[in-house]
């Protein structure tokens, strides 16, 4: 689809989503992912391309097609959630129902149960100036959800929350996508939020798609230097005891007190490579193989194997220096400082 | 309100004063169908008293008489009415008593060419027609209602305009078929309103009284102001302005 | 200036913006005062219950009444393109509406004339055509008054709709709700607080209004003579009904304007 804004701004992208797969569009701000999401759920017309929705087509300038949003099968979960400050919960989720006709009794019988299926029993005469942020994201959820659209849109779903809450209504939000059937797209600009909900990621720069692939293939092949930032960071899930998470099954050393379930990052150039087992202080250190080694310039990216595969980035000159090559036997050693922990 | 609208005229008044050069002022008060006639008057007055200055204020008889009882430093009250010039005596304003200098009567007044052809007082009666008169007590209003009982007519009016200035406007703009107005305002109006008699079985007439008060700063001029109005000169003037002498 | 209180809590007001304050507050209070002291308190029942009272207050509130429901009727749809799309011209007619607001009611009546009078641009074929004659009569009133009235409506509305963040809508939309929908489930609630405080306003100025309908509507009790004139009338002849009249006035002004303070207030 093809959007041209008022300020010269030009959107040209090709995607597609199929049924039961969430795809995440993630980018920085400003490059056009708010008005791919006013484009797909038709508050902006396209200026040329396309936009179908399984078998009907959304938009078509070229055919002079354009259903106007109240007619599209699309749910929308807005940034600011957008609920109406002038209904209470169970008015806003119902909100989608009433519009289309359905009568009020029925309207409230649908809403009340979604109302419940996301946690949210008891909230219902609640307004939205009394919902805490988590809260307001499922209500928001909710209200896309009960009048069953054939395409899940979700802007920036987690970004107005704080870090906690955030971590939280991750795995939520993971969950309640998983269940809808039909195609689903996240647009952020949070990799963490766009590898953790998506399979499929498209980068998006400056109104065009850079890369698409997999959350592995972004990271490990990225192919314009926002994308190579995004990758910077390793990402694992773990669980954390006692300044130690375990990590896949590995165990590292962390400077953190925290327990549970975590996100731990590492960045790709807080990892330092040796040739023999290094002494001195840091104190997670294996021996593994490089698989793979990039040359960015400036910048080497290695990608180690096992036990706990690491995306890793030293200096060319480092690099020669050691005489690296793919299926070296190296060892690589993070300082415990060096490893970011989050929730928990 | 008065003392207000009172304070405010003596402000006016003091400040024109500042601006005369040394010399007297007369302040008289007017109903508005003397304007014109006044307006000569005063003129003429001012030739034959060199160093005297009139100030004329104009408006309804009955404002005028409100501002002389709440207290208003006037010289000479000429009143529409009997009315309120006995009202003005009743406080104890009046220096001497009242004479009538003007009688005027009342006149059917149409628009330039009539175009409702309107002929006499029975028409008043018409529902159809747009007819309009001065408001309850101000002194043409009530006299049109004298005039209409005399006639035997049962009036269908539309409104009862505040001042009789009103009333004209709006019937020389054709938004009135006819009003009953002070012959006077016919005549000064120059053509754009005509005049239908009012035949004498039911006319009624008012008379202007004339006086100079308690209050005046010269009596003096105050009362030779009254006698100049009295005299030959001044009645030549009232009469061309359609005011018919005692 | 007085001094300032440092970190103190809850401390007295600076004195000077005390008697300020009071001398403003007195501007309100002094003429209500003097109106209450000329109050002949013991015929006042004799007064309120004459013809020329229960008139001009049964025409006064038909009049202002009808003059908001026609101004929210027309203005609000006016304020909506205004605040909303994108027309040429748009400076001239944001203009036009607001002129009501600068211009001498008298001016406006006489305007108003030239208009609709029997001689007036379209007084006078709409006249020939349907024999319908606007000045002097009730409905000539309701003109006149929605015609001063109407631009506070139509400008608070336009402001509030201004300030509504559009998204919403877009929200609405994407749920499914049709544009009539939108406007009634979804705009019209959200500004309806200022819809209510303009309302108001605009009811107030139809209420008060005296130069454009004594020059348009003309004057005759029962038919034209709104409680506005018929003090102004009253005041030349019959000083106690004036008064009365006034009464009537104050009463029925603070009463709506109390009954609906709260959100008065937010909203402005």
């Amino acid at each position: 689809m093809e959007v041209r804004r008022p300020d010269g701004f030009r959107l040209d992208v090709a995607l597609s989503i199929p049924a039961g797969k969430t795809v995440a569009l993630l980018g920085p701000n400003g490059a056009g992912k708010s008005t791919a999401v006013a484009a797909i759920a038709g508050l902006l017309p396209l200026d040329g391309g396309r936009i179908t929705l399984g078998s009907v087509t959304l938009d078509d300038p070229a055919a002079r097609i354009h259903v106007p949003p109240e007619e599209r099968r699309v749910g929308v979960v807005f940034q600011d959630y957008l609920l109406f400050p002038h209904l209470n919960v169970i008015d806003n989720v119902a909100f989608g129902l009433r519009s289309r006709g359905v009568g009020r009794e029925a309207a409230r019988a649908r809403a009340d149960e979604w109302t419940r299926r996301l946690g949210l029993s008891g909230f219902e005469r609640r307004r939205p100036d009394e919902l805490s942020g988590g809260q307001a994201q499922r209500v928001a959820l909710a209200r896309a959800l009960v009048i069953e659209p054939d395409l899940l849109l979700l802007d920036e779903p987690l970004s107005a929350l704080d870090v906690t809450t955030r971590v939280q209504l991750r795995r939520t939000l993971s969950e309640h996508l998983a269940q809808f059937p039909g195609p689903r797209l996240v647009i952020t600009h949070d990799p963490t939020e766009a590898f953790l909900l998506a399979k499929e990621i498209h980068v998006i720069e400056g109104g065009a798609v850079t890369q698409s692939g997999s959350s592995d293939d972004i990271r490990l092949r990225p192919r314009t230097p926002y994308a190579a930032d995004l990758a910077g960071s390793n990402l694992f899930i773990g669980s954390a005891t006692r300044g130690q998470v375990t990590v896949d099954g590995h165990e590292l050393h962390i400077a953190n007190g925290a327990s549970g379930e975590v996100l731990v990052t590492i960045r790709p150039n807080a990892v330092s490579v040796h040739l023999r087992r290094p002494e001195g202080s840091p104190r997670n250190a294996w021996p593994t193989t490089i698989r793979l080694i990039e040359h960015l310039g400036e910048r080497v990216r290695l990608l180690t194997g096992a036990p706990l595969p690491l995306t890793v980035e030293i200096t060319e000159g480092a690099a020669s220096a050691l005489g690296l090559a793919e299926g070296d036997q190296v060892w690589v050693s993070i300082k415990a400082t060096e490893i970011g922990v989050e929730g928990g | 309100m008065h003392r207000y609208v009172m304070t405010l005229v003596a402000m006016a008044l003091c400040l024109g004063a500042c601006a005369a050069s040394a010399g007297e002022e007369l302040l008289v008060s007017a109903a508005a169908s003397l304007t014109g006639a006044f307006g000569e008057v005063e003129v003429a007055f001012e030739t034959a008293h060199p160093g005297v200055e009139v100030l004329l204020n104009i408006a309804g008889s009955s404002t005028l008489r409100q501002q002389i009882v709440e207290g208003a430093p006037v010289d000479v009250f000429a009143s529409a009415d009997r009315s309120n010039m006995d009202q003005v005596v009743a406080a104890g304003e009046v220096d001497g008593a009242p004479r009538i200098f003007a009688v005027n009567h009342l006149q059917i007044a149409v628009p330039a060419g009539n175009p409702a052809g309107v002929t006499g007082l029975e028409d008043f009666a018409d529902e159809d027609l747009l007819l309009g008169l001065c408001a309850a007590g101000v002194p043409c209003g009530d006299l049109a209602l004298t005039v209409l009982g005399n006639a035997g007519v049962t009036p269908a009016i539309d409104t009862r305009e505040p001042d009789v200035r009103a009333l004209l406007t709006k019937i020389q703009s054709g938004e009135l078929d006819a009003g009953l107005t002070y012959v006077t305002d016919v005549i000064a109006s120059d053509g754009a309103v005509h005049g239908i008699d009012i035949p004498d079985g039911a006319t009624a007439t008012t008379n202007y009284q004339i006086a100079s008060l308690v209050d005046a700063s010269d009596p003096a001029t105050a009362a030779a102001f009254v006698a100049f109005v009295l005299s030959a000169e001044g009645q030549a003037i009232l009469n061309r302005y359609g005011f018919t002498s005692p | 200036m007085s001094s300032a209180n440092s970190g103190r809590g809850r401390s007295r007001p600076p004195a000077l913006l005390v008697i300020l304050g009071c001398v403003g507050l007195a501007w309100f209070v002094v003429p209500l005062v003097g109106l209450l002291a000329r109050t002949p308190w013991a015929d006042l029942p004799r007064l309120l219950g004459g013809e020329v009272v229960t008139d001009a207050l049964r025409l006064s509130l038909l009049t202002s009444l009808a003059a908001t429901v026609i101004a929210a009727m027309v203005g609000v749809p006016l304020a909506w393109l205004m605040a909303r799309t994108e027309f040429p011209g748009q400076a001239i007619v944001r203009g036009l509406v607001t002129l009501p607001l600068v211009l001498p009611p008298v001016v406006g009546g006489a305007a108003l004339l030239f208009a609709l009078g029997r001689r007036g641009v379209v007084g006078e074929p709409l006249s020939r055509a349907t024999g319908l004659v606007l000045p002097f009569s009730t409905w000539g009133v309701v003109i006149a008054t929605t015609f001063v009235a109407m631009p506070f409506l139509v400008i608070t509305v336009e402001g509030a709709l201004r300030n509504l963040d559009e998204r919403y809508e877009g929200a609405a939309a994407t749920l499914g709700a049709s544009r009539a929908t939108v406007l009634r489930r979804v705009t019209l609630p959200m500004i309806a607080p200022s819809l209510v405080a303009g309302l108001v306003l605009t009811w107030a100025r139809a209420f008060g209004e005296f130069g454009a309908t004594i020059t348009f509507a003309g004057n005759l009790q029962g038919r034209t003579q709104t409680l506005p004139l018929a003090v102004f009338v009253a005041l030349e002849s019959d000083r106690d009904t004036a008064v009365a009249l006034s009464l009537v006035m104050v009463a029925v002004s603070l009463a709506v304007l109390i009954a609906l303070r709260e959100r008065w207030w937010k909203a402005l």
